[in-house]
């Protein structure tokens, strides 16, 4: 079987900027794969390449098979790929039900239907006493939250997470990790980047490395960890443990 | 009881003419309501969708002109002008959503406004088919009383509010708000930003061309000047939303009041010329800071301070 995310010689390049370089990585159903890497090193890049936001200057990207570089963001969404922001983008002046309905509707045949989804998605990631507040007024771990939820009402097979615990306190960290090992056994793949080592080691059944836009390793935690391109890579850089 | 305020309103509203109004009194309400479609109109697309026009009498004049055309052209009945606004205006929309919806915030408001103005221009400069600056007059009027005209602008006016509820609580108006919020978050989430945004175009720019196909009706002589006006249309339709509320649904009606009145009592005024653009411009930014959510957005504020001195001038 085809796996279910597959980067073919992906890279995109921002006028003579390379944020990413001939990057390739498949991901299998049912995986979680850590994408890690420095400051810059091109993980978000990589997001908007695969969700859409930008076309790849090389290389393709293939879901299940099929190519979907050159689509829509929203089209990409349509076939079960959702993603969070690194800044989060919630709609501001919605509540934070409207917000997951809104993401709801897409595979909902009615309102009530869209309503109902968004009420059991709002629970999963404990946001339901939250449900009325307006979105901007919610602190930044929950607004993190409901990047996650509002990606969840989408229905994806593949969920990409851009730092969703940058910023949380090491309780919501953990809430965090168990709403994301939840996300797991609901069948969901997932792609991470994370800067906090101790999550991406805990979680990730496979890590992927980029440096400099580059694809330097790949494997298991305990095979990344020990690689001494990541070490020197992350030199410098206090590995937050 | 907040339930039946609607049914209360559409009673009045349906009984006001027994009161054996002045005729411009009768005038003075038919304006007021069909400014109130233009603000419902506009509010869906740019309070709701968050995409703001700068040129919605580029829908008001074509609608107008469709019903002023039909009417010199063909002679037939210029009421026909309303049905046909929808198709020829929709048309139109789709056409200047492909140009301007893919631009975004101020650029998209450029185009717009750039839009209504070249389409006055061709107005006046399609002789043949316009009959330019000289306008058009449509010499049999319907009816001399303005009862009928009130009830029809009533119907449109009811049409269009129920229209533009609907639309916002149903899967259309959470994303047209959503796209508002953030159009690549919107994206993202699988939804077809172009697709809703020339959507929200289209039914606004058709309530709007419907209420420029009642004005050719009502007011009997069109020209480009009245109606592809920048000032007196495009930007009236904004503070009309803006003074009532953006985003609410008793927004437009009550901005429209206020603003029918507003440029009555302008207008009044000796010697005033056209400098009562000035003084809209000064009023449209006293609103901006001090109501920026409008009339009724603001409304707990303004009571709450109207509440506060109360209690001050009891006390002293
Ligand atoms: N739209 C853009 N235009 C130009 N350069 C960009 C753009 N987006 C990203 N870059 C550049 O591409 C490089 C990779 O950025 P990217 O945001 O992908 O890094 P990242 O790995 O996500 O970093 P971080 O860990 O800080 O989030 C950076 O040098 C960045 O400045
Ligand atoms: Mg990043």
């Amino acid at each position: 079987m085809a796996p279910l995310l597959e980067i073919r010689g992906v890279s995109k390049f921002f006028g003579g900027l390379a944020a990413v370089v001939d990057v390739s990585f498949r991901i299998d159903r049912g995986e979680i794969v850590g994408l890690i890497g420095p400051n810059g090193a091109g993980k978000t890049t990589l997001f908007n390449v695969i969700n859409g936001f930008y076309r790849p200057s090389k290389g393709e990207i293939l879901f299940k098979g099929k190519r979907i570089s050159g689509l829509k963001p929203h089209q990409i969404c349509r076939l079960g790929i959702a993603r969070t922001f690194q800044v989060v983008k919630p709609l501001q002046r919605m509540t934070v039900l409207d917000n997951v309905i809104a993401s709801a509707f897409l595979r909902s045949s009615s309102k009530r239907e869209a309503v109902e989804k968004a009420e059991e998605i709002l629970r999963f990631t404990g946001l339901y006493e939250d449900k009325d507040m307006l979105s901007r007024g919610l602190p930044l771990g929950k607004r993190k939250r409901l990047e996650i939820a509002r990606a969840l009402a989408t229905d994806p097979e593949l969920l990409l997470l851009d730092e969703s615990f940058a910023g949380l306190n090491p309780t919501e960290q953990n809430e965090s990790i168990e709403i994301i090992k939840k996300i797991k056994e609901r069948g969901i793949t997932i792609l991470i980047i994370e800067h906090h080592m101790k999550v991406i080691m805990s979680i990730s059944d496979r890590v992927v490395v980029l440096n400099y836009g580059e694809k330097i390793a790949e494997g298991s935690p305990d095979e990344v960890g020990r690689n001494p391109l990541v070490i020197e890579a992350y030199l410098g850089e206090a590995i937050s443990a | 009881m907040r339930k039946y305020q609607p049914y209360i309103m559409l009673l009045l509203l349906l009984l006001l003419p027994l009161f054996g109004l002045s005729t411009y009194m009768m005038h003075i309400l038919i304006l007021v309501i069909m400014w109130s479609v233009i603000g419902m109109a506009w509010n869906l697309l740019g309070g709701y969708c968050g995409q703001v026009s700068f040129g919605h009498a580029a829908f008001f004049g074509v609608g107008a002109y469709t019903a002023g055309i039909l009417y010199f052209k063909t002679g037939i009945s210029a009421w026909w002008g309303l049905p046909l606004s929808v198709v020829i205006v929709a048309a139109e929309a789709l056409i200047i959503g492909f140009i301007c919806l893919r631009l975004r915030g101020p650029f998209f408001a450029l185009a717009t406004l750039a839009m209504g103005e070249v389409l006055r221009v061709t107005a006046e400069n399609l002789r043949g088919f316009t009959q330019g600056a000289l306008g058009i007059l449509i010499k049999e009027r319907t009816w001399v009383e303005k009862t009928w005209y009130y009830y029809i602008i009533v119907l449109i006016a009811v049409g269009a509010f129920v229209l533009v509820k609907k639309i916002i609580e149903s899967k259309l108006g959470y994303y047209f708000v959503a796209i508002r919020e953030d159009q690549d978050a919107a994206e993202s989430l699988g939804i077809n930003t172009t697709l809703y945004k020339t959507i929200a175009l289209t039914i606004s720019a058709v309530l709007t061309g419907i209420a420029g196909a009642f004005y050719t009706n009502y007011m009997g002589y069109i020209d480009p000047e009245i109606v592809f006006a920048l000032h007196d249309i495009s930007i009236i339709t904004i503070m009309v939303v803006m003074v009532g509320g953006v985003a609410t649904y008793w927004g437009p009606v009550v901005g429209a009041v206020i603003m029918v009145l507003l440029a009555e009592l302008i207008r009044s005024l000796p010697r005033i010329g056209t400098a009562h653009q000035t003084l809209f411009g000064i009023l449209l930014i006293l609103i901006i800071i001090f109501l920026p959510n409008g009339i009724v957005g603001d409304y707990p504020k303004i009571k709450r301070i109207l509440g506060f001195r109360r209690r001050v001038g009891t006390t002293s």
